[in-house]
């Protein structure tokens, strides 16, 4: 028996033993079972582009919220004027890195003065902190903004969607109205209307702080930019309905809150997230625009825009004052869109096909 | 045309004519909904001078009536007198500021598409070499670029920086910046568009057909390739004077051209509210008419198109 014949029909017994956990380990490939989000987040990671301009958001996103708070200078502090004494106009717009006299002279008397980066504007403010601090406001405006189309869109949407019959048809009739109205000019003409309306009503709330322009603002983004995502919802709403895997789970005997929970939703929430973080670049635009035209934040808020049309005139001693804010938005817009473009090819499903 | 193309014809002119409505009524009510009155300005008016003031523009009738009046007027071009400009018909104001702003953008309309079709098939044609991935990059930083910074960036440049071209746009010459600022945007736009439906088109089957059957090149691009990949630029025909009709707004301002855009901007903020009421419904109806011109156009070039 020792010497094997190679035609032996004989088996050996050996190869009937239990396998070993090394051969166990060996035999089955057990990949470790990856989520939908999981997926995304690996693509989204390879798109090295929309990686980028997501750590560029984040920098500046935390900047933003942090340099305010750690700064020696505030926004609307004119640094010339102290209670008591006459305006010190040595403050008034100096250069980058430039000391008025009566900071020079403390440095010369060994104390240290913390430098302004970008200089001081007309009312001796620091420029730099009104970057940062505008750099705030627009990100904020474009955040909530986006939330609340995305709100009043979904909402709508999903009534359209879910009801169907006459109330589906006079939402889209209202949106295909709106859809076709010229948007920026309706903006302008509601904001110019609307900072005059509601800025007496608001006097002594809570509201009166954000000011009456970025409130106006809000209304018409609610008012106004609903409409794609409205439709966007209801679109995907009615695909779903249909779809087989839904009826399959009604046959289960699942009930309308499962099926909404465990399927609609999660189908159609990386469209939704999609959307909204291509209306937060867009909406960033729209505010800039109005504050360049006068109607955005109230002064001395600055916000992007703003700062821009206030550098305006002084455009050829202090051509500086344009660019920065300049280069802000386009980064901000830039990184936005380019993220939103990744955030979509890592998310859609359907582009994956 | 089939019965159905017309029949989407006669829908969508009928949905323009809504819109047209809807933008009237909106300007009209949400100028109404401003707290106080045109007069209010005037230092010390007396009552009955007011009277007379509010008689005089139709002001004391029912605010109903007003409405059917204003919709009349607007139907015939007449918005009523300037509350600003003395002695001034806002129409003959519109006007005025039109033929300056009309020269700007349809000079800014024309170099925008040519250059962003020709741009967009050579990118196409020449895919993924150094040109390509160039007109990539540009057209993105440009997309993403306001127009009023671009404007303001030119102008810091060219203007002040170089002295090349003036700053002041009613000076001779003057029209150069803004129409490179206004037309910059809807060209990215277009190369864009152009080089994905060129790309599109140029994987068809009818591309390889021709060229199989031993068609030259230069008419396989011209003829086929071409002509087709245009289609997707007609739709965008509308936007792109959406665009540059709200740009206009912004870069009139910054360049200080005499036309309908700073008029708008300064009865804004100087709240001549017949003047931006006229603006408003002249320059939406200019969008509204494009946009439903470039569908109808649309359809018409391309009948397998279903809109429904």
């Amino acid at each position: 028996m020792d010497i094997k014949n190679p035609l032996s029909m004989h088996v050996n017994a050996e190869d009937f033993l239990p396998a070993s956990e090394e051969e166990k380990a060996y035999m089955v490939q057990m990949r470790p079972s990856t989520t939908f989000f999981r997926d995304g987040c690996r693509r989204l990671y390879k798109n090295k582009v929309a990686f980028v301009s997501m750590l560029v958001i984040i920098a500046i996103t935390v900047a933003s919220i942090v340099l305010p708070m750690v700064w020696p200078y505030r926004y609307e502090q004119q640094l010339g004027v102290q209670p008591g004494k006459p305006v010190d106009a040595s403050f008034l717009n100096l250069a980058p890195m430039e000391y008025s006299s009566t900071e020079q002279a403390r440095i010369d008397a060994g104390e240290s003065v913390f430098p302004h980066l970008f200089g001081t504007d007309a009312a001796g403010r620091d420029y730099f902190i009104r970057v940062v601090y505008g750099t705030r406001i627009s990100l904020a405006v474009g955040f909530f903004a986006s939330i609340i189309v995305l709100v009043v869109g979904m909402t709508l949407g999903s009534i359209a969607g879910f009801m169907g019959g006459r109330v589906d048809m006079v939402i889209m009739r209202i949106v295909d109205i709106i859809y076709s109205l010229p948007d920026m000019l309706m903006v302008i003409l509601l904001a110019a209307v609307m900072r005059e309306t509601i800025g007496t009503s608001l006097e002594g709330t809570v509201l009166a702080n954000i000011g009456a322009n970025i409130i106006s603002l809000f209304i018409i983004f609610a008012l106004l930019y609903w409409c794609s995502m409205a439709r966007l919802i209801r679109g995907q709403i009615l695909s779903l309905r249909e779809q087989e895997y839904v009826l399959a789970a009604q046959a289960t005997g699942a009930g309308a809150r499962w099926i909404i929970v465990k399927h609609l939703i999660p189908n159609c929430i990386s469209v939704v997230i999609i959307s909204t973080a291509l209306q937060i670049p867009s909406a960033i635009f729209t505010e800039s625009f109005l504050s360049f035209l006068g109607l955005g934040v109230n002064a001395p808020m600055p916000s992007l825009g703003s700062l821009a049309s206030d550098a305006l005139n002084g455009i050829t001693s202090y051509s500086y004052r344009l660019v920065i804010p300049a280069i802000v938005i386009s980064l901000i817009v830039l990184s936005l869109n380019l993220f939103g473009d990744g955030l979509r090819d890592a998310f859609d499903p359907k582009l994956n096909q | 045309m089939d019965s159905k193309t017309l029949r989407y014809i006669a829908k969508r002119i009928v949905m323009a004519i809504v819109t047209l409505w809807a933008v009237i009524t909106v300007t009209f009510f949400v100028m109404k909904a401003v707290p106080g009155d045109p007069f209010a300005s005037e230092k010390a008016v007396t009552p009955a001078a007011r009277a007379a003031l509010e008689a005089k523009y139709g002001l004391d009738k029912p605010l109903m009536e007003q409405y059917k009046n204003y919709l009349v007027g607007a139907l015939h071009f007449d918005f009523g007198p300037s509350l600003k400009v003395r002695g001034r018909e806002v129409t003959a104001i519109i006007l005025d500021g039109m033929r300056t702003s009309a020269k700007l953008g349809i000079i800014a309309l024309l170099i925008a598409t040519v250059t962003g079709i020709v741009l967009g098939s050579i990118a196409a044609l020449r895919r993924n070499t150094i040109f390509d991935k160039f007109i990539m990059v540009i057209t993105t930083a440009f997309v993403s670029m306001p127009s009023f910074i671009m404007g303001s960036l030119l102008l810091i440049l060219f203007a002040i920086k170089l002295k090349w071209l003036p700053a002041n746009g009613a000076q001779p010459g003057g029209l150069i910046l803004p129409v490179i600022t206004l037309s910059l945007y809807p060209m990215s736009y277009i190369t864009r568009l152009t080089r994905s439906s060129m790309l599109d088109v140029l994987g068809q089957d009818y591309i390889r057909t021709a060229k199989a059957k031993g068609v030259s090149e230069r008419n396989v691009i011209m003829k086929h390739a071409l002509k087709n990949s245009l289609i997707p630029v007609i739709t965008y025909f509308g936007p792109e004077l959406a665009y540059i009709v709200t740009g206009s707004l912004v870069v009139e301002q910054i360049f200080a051209v005499p036309g309908i855009g700073r008029y708008f901007v300064s009865s804004i903020t100087g709240r001549d509210y017949p003047l931006i009421m006229g603006t408003t419904i002249v320059l939406a109806s200019l969008i509204v008419i494009m946009n439903l011109v470039s569908d109808i156009m649309y359809k018409v070039v391309d009948p397998r198109i279903n809109l429904e």
